[in-house]
This record gives C-alpha cells, sequence and structure tokens, in this order.
C-alpha cells in the first residue's frame, strides 16, 4: 500500500512544483500593484503560444529568446497604455484594467498566432524510470519529464525567491503596492516598478506555459490553469513567494493524495462514485483556509486600524 | 543631471515662486490666477475654508497635478510639466492630509524608504546588496536613527505602522519626509485629529525641523491658534482665489478673511 501512495506523492508533487510556478506570476504582480491579476493565465497562453509558433521555424533557444522578448515588450506596452493612466486609483480599477487585459491577450494571441492545439516539444525523456527497486516491489514510477520540469521550476522559483528576498527592491515593491502616491512623493520610480515586476511576471508565465504546453498541448485551456494557481494563493498567502512554492506542492500532492486515498473510502462508506476529487479538493482546501487563515500561511497579516 | 540643491540660495531669498496659477477639472475651478512665494527658510502657512484650494495648491506644487495656466519656479528655475518623482529628487518633500504611509512596513522601514533618492547606487545597483552597497545601506540607516532620536519614536520603530495611533503615524510620516533632508517641505494637515497635547509636540517638531535642519515649510492648517503661532507669512486662499497674504497679525484682520471664514454671502 504504502508504494503507491509514495508514488502519487511524488507525482503530486512534480505537478504542484508546475502551479507554483504559475502562482508565483501573481505573486510578482500582487506585491508590487496589491492586485491579483486577472490576466496572468491568457499571459501563460500567449507566451506558450509565442514559443510553440516560433519554435516551428527556428532552434528552441532562439524561439525562447524571442518569446522573452515579446513578454518584455508585452508588459511595456502594459505599463505604457494601462498602468500608468491608473496610478492612484482604486485597486478593483487596476484588476478590472487586468480583466481587460486578460481577455484582450486571449483573443489577441489566437489573431497573431492561430487558434489550433500546438505541440511543443522540448526534447525531455518521456521513458519512464523506476527508483527504489530494492525497496518497494517493482519499484516508483516517475516521469522524468516531469521530473526534469520541476527541476526547471524550482531554479527558477529559488532565483526569484533570492532576487526579492535579498535585494533591497522588495521595500520598493511594497511600497508601491501599498500607497501609489506617497511612494511618488518620496521618490519611488513607479512606472520603472510596474514595467519590471510584469516583465518578471511574463518570463514566469512564459516558463510556466512552456511546462504545462509540453504536458498538456498549447491550446486555450491552458488560461484555466490560472484558477489552479487561485487555491495556491490563498494557502501560502498572496504576497509570499515561499507561500507560492509550499502552497503549490500541497495543492499538487494534496489533489492526488485525496484522489487514491479518499475516493476508496466515499464509495466504501457513503456509496458515492468516488470520481473527479482533484477536480474540487484544491478548492475545499482552500476555503477551510480562508475560514481559519485568511491571510494563509505565509502571508502578511491584515491590519486595518478602526 | 541633477537640480541646484538649493545651498546657492540664500535664506530670505526666493526658494519657489508661483505665478498666476489657474488649474481646473473639467469645469471646476480648484485653484484660479494664484500667485505667491515662499522664501528659503521660512514657515509659510497656507489656510483657507473647506475647498479653498489650498490641498490642490500642494498637489501642484510636488506634481501630483498639471495647471492649465500660469508659472512656477523653484529654486530660480522654471518649470515644465513635472512629474512628482522629479519634484522629489528636486528636493521637495511632503506628508498627506489622511496619513499616506505603507501600513504594512515597520516605522523604520518607512523612514527609510525616504532615502530612496539619497541611494547614490543606481535603482539596480541598489539590487546588488553586497560590499559597497551594504555600507551605504549601513550609512543611510545612520542617518535614519537620528531621525527617529529626533522625533522621539524609538520604541515603536520596529512596529508595523498600521497598528500605531494615528499622532504616531503622523510623525512617522514627518520623519519619511525629513529623511529625503528636503529644501521644501510640505505639510498637508499636520495636526488634523490630534488632541491638545499631540498638537503641541508636533508644532514642537515643525518649529525644530526649520530651526535645526533650516528646512523651509509651507503648511497647510486649520487650527488658527497653531496657524498664528508658527508661519512668518500666510497665504489665504477661498473657492480657489488668493484673497489675502501677509504676517498673521495682518490676515487676522483682513475683513476679507473674516468674510470668508464667518461665511458671508458671495
Amino acid at each position: 500500500m504504502l508504494g503507491p501512495i509514495l508514488e502519487t506523492l511524488i507525482g503530486g508533487l512534480l505537478t504542484g512544483v508546475l502551479y507554483s510556478l504559475v502562482a508565483l506570476g501573481f505573486v510578482l504582480i500582487f506585491k508590487a500593484s496589491g492586485v491579483f491579476n486577472f490576466a496572468q493565465g491568457a499571459m501563460v497562453l500567449f507566451a506558450a503560444l509565442s514559443f510553440a509558433r516560433l519554435s516551428e521555424f527556428m532552434p528552441l533557444v532562439v524561439a525562447f529568446a524571442l518569446s522573452v522578448l515579446i513578454m518584455i515588450a508585452l508588459a511595456y506596452a502594459i505599463e505604457f497604455l494601462v498602468l500608468r493612466h491608473l496610478v492612484n486609483q482604486d485597486g478593483i480599477i487596476l484588476f478590472m484594467a487586468t480583466l481587460g487585459i486578460a481577455y484582450f491577450l486571449e483573443g489577441f494571441g489566437q489573431t497573431v498566432w492561430g487558434s489550433d492545439i500546438y505541440k511543443i516539444s522540448l526534447g525531455l525523456p518521456h521513458n519512464p524510470i523506476f527508483i527504489l527497486e530494492s525497496v518497494f516491489p517493482g519499484g516508483l514510477l516517475i516521469d522524468p519529464s516531469e521530473l526534469i520540469a520541476a527541476v526547471i521550476c524550482a531554479a527558477m522559483v529559488l532565483v526569484l525567491a533570492i532576487f526579492f528576498q535579498v535585494t533591497r527592491v522588495g521595500r520598493a515593491l511594497r511600497a508601491v503596492a501599498d500607497d501609489h502616491q506617497a511612494a511618488q512623493s518620496v521618490g519611488i520610480p513607479l512606472n520603472q516598478i510596474w514595467l519590471m515586476v510584469w516583465a518578471v511576471a511574463g518570463i514566469v508565465a512564459l516558463v510556466a506555459g512552456m511546462m504545462w504546453g509540453a504536458k498538456l498541448g498549447v491550446q486555450f485551456s491552458l488560461s484555466l490553469i490560472a484558477l489552479k494557481a487561485l487555491p495556491v494563493l490563498i494557502l501560502g498567502g498572496f504576497t509570499s513567494i515561499p507561500g507560492a512554492i509550499v502552497g503549490g506542492l500541497i495543492i499538487g500532492a494534496g489533489e492526488k493524495l485525496a484522489e487514491v486515498v479518499l475516493a476508496p473510502v466515499l464509495i466504501r462508506a457513503f456509496d458515492l462514485a468516488g470520481g473527479g476529487i482533484e477536480n474540487w479538493f484544491a478548492y475545499v482546501l482552500a476555503l477551510v483556509f480562508l475560514l481559519f487563515r485568511p491571510q494563509g500561511l505565509f502571508g502578511e497579516r491584515i491590519i486595518e486600524r478602526v | 543631471m541633477r537640480a541646484p540643491t538649493g545651498q546657492d540660495i540664500a535664506a530670505g531669498d526666493v526658494l519657489l515662486s508661483v505665478e498666476n496659477v489657474s488649474l481646473a477639472f473639467g469645469g471646476v475651478k480648484a485653484v484660479t490666477g494664484v500667485s505667491f512665494d515662499i522664501r528659503k527658510g521660512e514657515i509659510r502657512a497656507i489656510i483657507g475654508p473647506n475647498g479653498a484650494g489650498k490641498t490642490s495648491m500642494l498637489n501642484i506644487i510636488n506634481g501630483f497635478y498639471h495647471p492649465q495656466h500660469g508659472r512656477i519656479a523653484f529654486k530660480g528655475k522654471a518649470r515644465a510639466r513635472m512629474r512628482p518623482y522629479d519634484a522629489a529628487r528636486g528636493g521637495i518633500a511632503r506628508t498627506f492630509q489622511n496619513v499616506a504611509l505603507f501600513k504594512g512596513m515597520t516605522a523604520l522601514d518607512n523612514i527609510m524608504a525616504g532615502r530612496t533618492l539619497k541611494m547614490r547606487r543606481g535603482f539596480l545597483w541598489q539590487l546588488i546588496r553586497l560590499g559597497p552597497a551594504l555600507a551605504e545601506e549601513v550609512e543611510h540607516r545612520h542617518r535614519v536613527e537620528e531621525i527617529i532620536d529626533f522625533l522621539k519614536i524609538q520604541s515603536i520603530r520596529k512596529i508595523q505602522v498600521g497598528k500605531l495611533p494615528y499622532g504616531l503615524q503622523k510623525r512617522v510620516e514627518l520623519g519619511r519626509a525629513l529623511a529625503m533632508e528636503p529644501d521644501l517641505l510640505l505639510l498637508d494637515e499636520p495636526m488634523a485629529g490630534m488632541n491638545l497635547e499631540e498638537k503641541e509636540d508636533m508644532s514642537r517638531f515643525i518649529l525644530d525641523v526649520n530651526d535645526y535642519y533650516g528646512t523651509t515649510i509651507a503648511l497647510i492648517e486649520h487650527d488658527m491658534g497653531v496657524v498664528m503661532d508658527l508661519s512668518e507669512r500666510v497665504l489665504v486662499l477661498d473657492h480657489g482665489v488668493k484673497i489675502a497674504d501677509g504676517t498673521p497679525a495682518e490676515v487676522q484682520a483682513d475683513q476679507a478673511v473674516i468674510d470668508a471664514y464667518l461665511g458671508l454671502s458671495h
């Protein structure tokens, strides 16, 4: 019994790292504007589409570099056309703007790159490998492409975490998120900060889109993965990079384990069909967190003096 | 290219001049044809009934609003459209009517944020917090601790400012502005919502800042007693128009000012 559970756990954790990566994009923008960026999923889709189509004509490395440039250009356009006109507006106004950006990007991506399902082939090995064969009969099955994807994600998360924790940019980000006017009045370059954060979030979206695209194919539903990032953020806390990592791992492992462990219980005890737990587990977990620990595991406690 | 430091302007000379400035939002006239100046080293008060255009005037000076007409010269240099970032670089600091602190950050971090522009290394260099950049951080921390001592807020420096009582928040906000070592400090109702004791403390700090650092201060205040005690010259606005400008005694005796405050029909 332990063998299959461990195998599920490992598979779940590997998927969880991919959730973390998507969630990370949200955290970056939330840290710098206090706003949930509804367009993050659309950015993942747009970036993946760009990469998939470009890689049809050129080597992967060149396609990647070009896609990075596209995401930086996109960040510049968003800052120049939308964000800088919304300084000092309420968070809800910024949120509405990201909603608009999301729908624009989803359509625009299809206008430019087409609306079929595209494949991303990163040349990762697909033959399953087996580990710990001496401990468990038959060993534990691991998909090496998932393992490599997880390692890449982990490296990315690590780099970003160091960038934001060790450097002083963190203070400026929080300042901007707390109060635009006050940040400007002490000379924090609001526009530069937003440009930087959206560019980094765009690059994170690109990596996330490549990994998910290689797994599922690049298609419209990729933008819906962002919805899985929401419970991850609620668990980890909207402002915390470590939170996004831990939240992603818990959700990834939790939903897979629930499928294996909880389903048989439901079937036996309540005579339910027992399927589809993976679809709702993350959201129920998020709901529990909202009730008992709304700031998440690592988020800042919300303080409001009345 | 850095703006002139203001060191070359002697005390008593004009630091900021506002000539015939008008600002309207659509059809609403916030400020109409106002001219006045602020001299280096003085404490200048701007008073007037609610909706007189006082805060709009401050927002014009530090670049949040851009007037449609008129000319503004700071340190003798007329300026075109100026962004708040440029104003901050030029040496203008301010506080806000409704405290605008970074609520999730400690008092210390809030005041450190005021040093942003004093960091010699460019913004990207500051990312690497090693070697020279680290030495610089220590140096700035030292200056910030001086300000904390000056404002007597040692005990609250590690507390998130959102948890502090209003009076102390206002003091932290003053500290953040002071950390910028400004040539011109704009205070928007520094004593609003304070009790008598807090008001006396704040008055003392404002006088000390002016005295000790030689900072030129322009403040908006509703408490007449405070205005009369602190300021050397008072500008009175009403419905966006200048109705008086002079010493506290002159202004107090001015019939137009009395009418504006007593609500004479226009």
